[in-house]
């Protein structure tokens, strides 16, 4: 008994039990959503397109976590800066031409001018938030409505694909990895940035700054400098992902790239049992979030859920996990089991 | 002395202006052509630039024609000051792709008043006294998913399989919109004049190739046996065809699966060239010619239907691909 009371107290217990719930509907309408075959030496089957279909909200999340943190408020422009992305790598390798199916520049320029234009647009965001204190929301709507615009520019109003192999790689598969590559970036993305904020105190810093900012400062920790560098780490997350969403289908097309997925990654932050207010934050809660979102959306498919209904059932999802991390909800529960306790006590007495 | 050179350049200007629009009339009664104004929604996409281009090289002097063109940005008071201009420059017929169903009622009747004729093109307007307008010319979506059924219908027969029980799934496009519901129910209702034809499952695609390879992953892992997959445009269709090669499945006129899409762009051509696609059904942009077939017929004194679908093609693998679009505008 002490212990489930000891496990139920952990912080990440709710987000993963919302994930675990989800699943297990499964066990029940799809019995065979958790077998698993090898095609082709590949592994195969529902569990590997939930991991694989949720790694760019992954390493949205990872980056909202911190934005979230620090400033208390969200990055909505994310799904538009993975579009830009997206619109730069594939024209700098097309070389301005609508479809190729050869590189006209080298694929590591590509790259390099699509993460420098994530960076950029991180900047910019950053910039607006800490340095002119404009609030979070309202500074990233600027990228949010210009970005997907400048991604229709960069791309002509085209979509434009670059048909090589090796340009496909990001988002599919390599010879002898057994799970698809997407999933691996999500992985070294949630590695490196565990890492980097257990490693250094560049973690607390920022949950101290999202606590109380002014108070941070007077203690000599530069607030606007590391809510600054949250928003460029996010804009480089955005990057990241545009380009693994690219890479799933060889183009770049401005209009559908990241779509709504600011929205799914906000989420996953909140289903990670994380507060939007900002200050204490947990990533694994914020990973586990995006992967509870993904094996809804995989989940309604394989029951064969009509597509016009499709939101309902994710709405009314949503709503019980979110309302079954909310502290009102908690406490209320709590006083309920313990006047019962109480009762029964003046019983036996 | 500034101010006073300033009026004098915007009198002229003004004198000038005045000067064209007679230009154009006069000109057009001296050589006897018949004047169209078309007032376009915009150059949004590849199929309204299709569309523009179809206009401009139908109405040409050598057909007899003037074409008075005007772009509205997709703005509906840019639409009516065309139309208002028009009328002024009294041209024989306006052709109207109306930006909104809405609010047209004003501006119609001023032009019945003139005596000119008003032809829509492409989407339709909400009015109450429908006399308003000549007729309107467009596409049929629920037409479109008829051919698309009937096509598949043919084609089993020909494969000799027009009597074994045909397993299908169909990712739809953005639900609601008016190509989606349209190309669901004429494909639905070919299906139904077939016993041996299943509708295994719908699942939206969202008219993205992303979702369209999530949605057809799925599917794939839920039944086993998927004969023909429809795919209501043509990059769901793109992503379809990835995910139905990353199970080790094969598609396209020699494979295991029959996959069929809509809109009919460029790289369908590329993917049925590739083998991976089956057929491409057209959603017919050019629609010039029909307007011109209109106009012919109310110079002679006939009548015409108030509704005029535009021909619909569509292109298989049996056609002789890399020539067709070689020669394509869009």
């Amino acid at each position: 008994m002490n212990k489930l009371k000891k496990l139920t107290t952990y912080r990440l217990f709710l987000p993963i039990l919302c994930l675990v719930l989800v699943l297990l509907v499964n066990l029940i309408t799809t019995p065979d959503f958790f077998a698993i075959s090898v095609r082709d030496g590949m592994l195969y089957g529902y569990i590997i397109d939930v991991i694989n279909r949720a790694s760019e909200l992954v390493i949205l999340a990872v980056g909202m976590t911190l934005m979230v943190a620090a400033s208390g408020g969200t990055d909505i422009s994310v799904g538009a800066v993975m579009a830009v992305v997206a619109g730069v790598v594939c024209n700098v390798l097309a070389g301005g031409e609508q479809s190729v199916t050869q590189y006209n520049n080298p694929y590591i320029l590509g790259i390099l001018a699509g993460i420098a234009v994530a960076v950029i647009c991180g900047c910019f965001n950053g910039f607006l938030v800490a340095k002119l204190k404009i609030q979070p929301m309202i500074a990233t709507l600027i990228l949010f409505t210009a970005g997907r615009g400048i991604a229709q520019l960069v791309t002509n109003g085209q979509i434009t694909y670059v048909r090589v192999d090796h340009y496909k790689v990001l988002g599919s598969s390599i010879k002898g990895l057994p799970l698809p590559v997407p999933f691996f970036m999500a992985i070294i993305v949630v590695i490196v940035t565990t890492l980097i904020l257990k490693k250094t105190a560049i973690g607390m810093y920022i949950e101290s700054v999202g606590i109380n900012a002014k108070a941070s400062r007077l203690v000599g920790l530069k607030s606007s400098k590391i809510i600054f560098l949250t928003y460029v780490f996010g804009g480089l997350m955005a990057g990241i992902a545009g380009l693994v969403a690219s890479s799933r289908i060889y183009s770049a097309d401005a209009n559908n790239i990241g779509l709504n997925m600011e929205l799914d990654a906000i989420l996953a932050v909140a289903l990670g049992g994380n507060s939007l207010g900002g200050g204490k934050f947990s990533l694994m809660g914020s990973v586990i979030g995006a992967y509870t979102i993904q094996a809804l959306t995989t989940t309604l498919y394989a029951m064969h859920v009509s597509s016009d209904q499709v939101p309902v059932y994710k709405a009314i999802v949503v709503v019980i996990i979110v309302s079954l991390q909310s502290p009102q909800l908690k406490k209320w529960f709590k006083k309920h089991s313990l006047g019962k306790k109480a009762v029964n006590g003046n019983e036996v007495a | 002395m500034k101010k006073r050179v300033l009026s004098v350049a915007l009198t002229a200007a003004m004198v000038a202006s005045m000067a064209t629009v007679p230009a154009i009339t006069v000109q057009a009664a001296d050589d006897e052509l018949i004047v169209v104004g078309y007032a376009q929604v915009g150059a949004e996409s590849d199929w309204r630039t299709a569309n523009t281009e179809s206009f401009k090289s139908t109405f040409t002097e050598e057909n007899g024609y003037k074409l008075i063109f005007d772009d509205a940005q997709q703005k509906q008071e840019n639409q009516i000051k065309a139309i208002r201009s028009f009328i002024q420059q009294d041209v024989d017929y306006i052709v109207v792709a109306p930006v909104v169903e809405t609010g047209w009622e004003t501006v119609l009747e001023e032009a019945k008043e003139a005596g000119i004729p008003v032809i829509l093109s492409d989407r339709q307007m909400q009015v109450s006294d429908d006399s308003l307008y000549e007729c309107w010319v467009g596409g049929n979506f629920i037409k479109e998913g008829e051919t698309a059924g009937q096509w598949v219908a043919d084609y089993l027969e020909e494969k000799g399989r027009g009597e074994e029980e045909i397993n299908m799934v169909t990712i739809q496009g953005t639900i609601g919109a008016s190509a989606q519901v349209g190309r669901t129910e004429g494909f639905g209702n070919i299906v139904a004049q077939h016993e041996n034809w299943k509708m295994l499952d719908m699942q939206s695609g969202e008219f993205t190739q992303a979702k369209g390879q999530e949605v057809m992953e799925s599917f794939l892992k839920s039944y086993d046996d998927i004969d023909v997959v429809i795919c209501e445009n043509d990059n769901e269709a793109f992503g379809a065809i990835d995910a139905i090669k990353a199970a080790g499945k094969t598609c396209g006129p020699e494979g295991d699966i029959i996959v069929i899409s809509f809109d009919s762009v460029k790289a369908a051509f590329e993917a049925m060239i590739a083998g991976d696609l089956n057929a491409t059904f057209e959603c017919n942009p050019l629609h010039g010619p029909r307007v011109d077939e209109i106009i012919k017929k109310l110079e002679a004194g006939e009548e015409v239907e108030k509704i005029q679908y535009v021909d619909e093609a569509y292109f298989d693998t049996s056609m002789d691909l890399e020539a067709i679009l070689a020669e394509r505008a869009y």
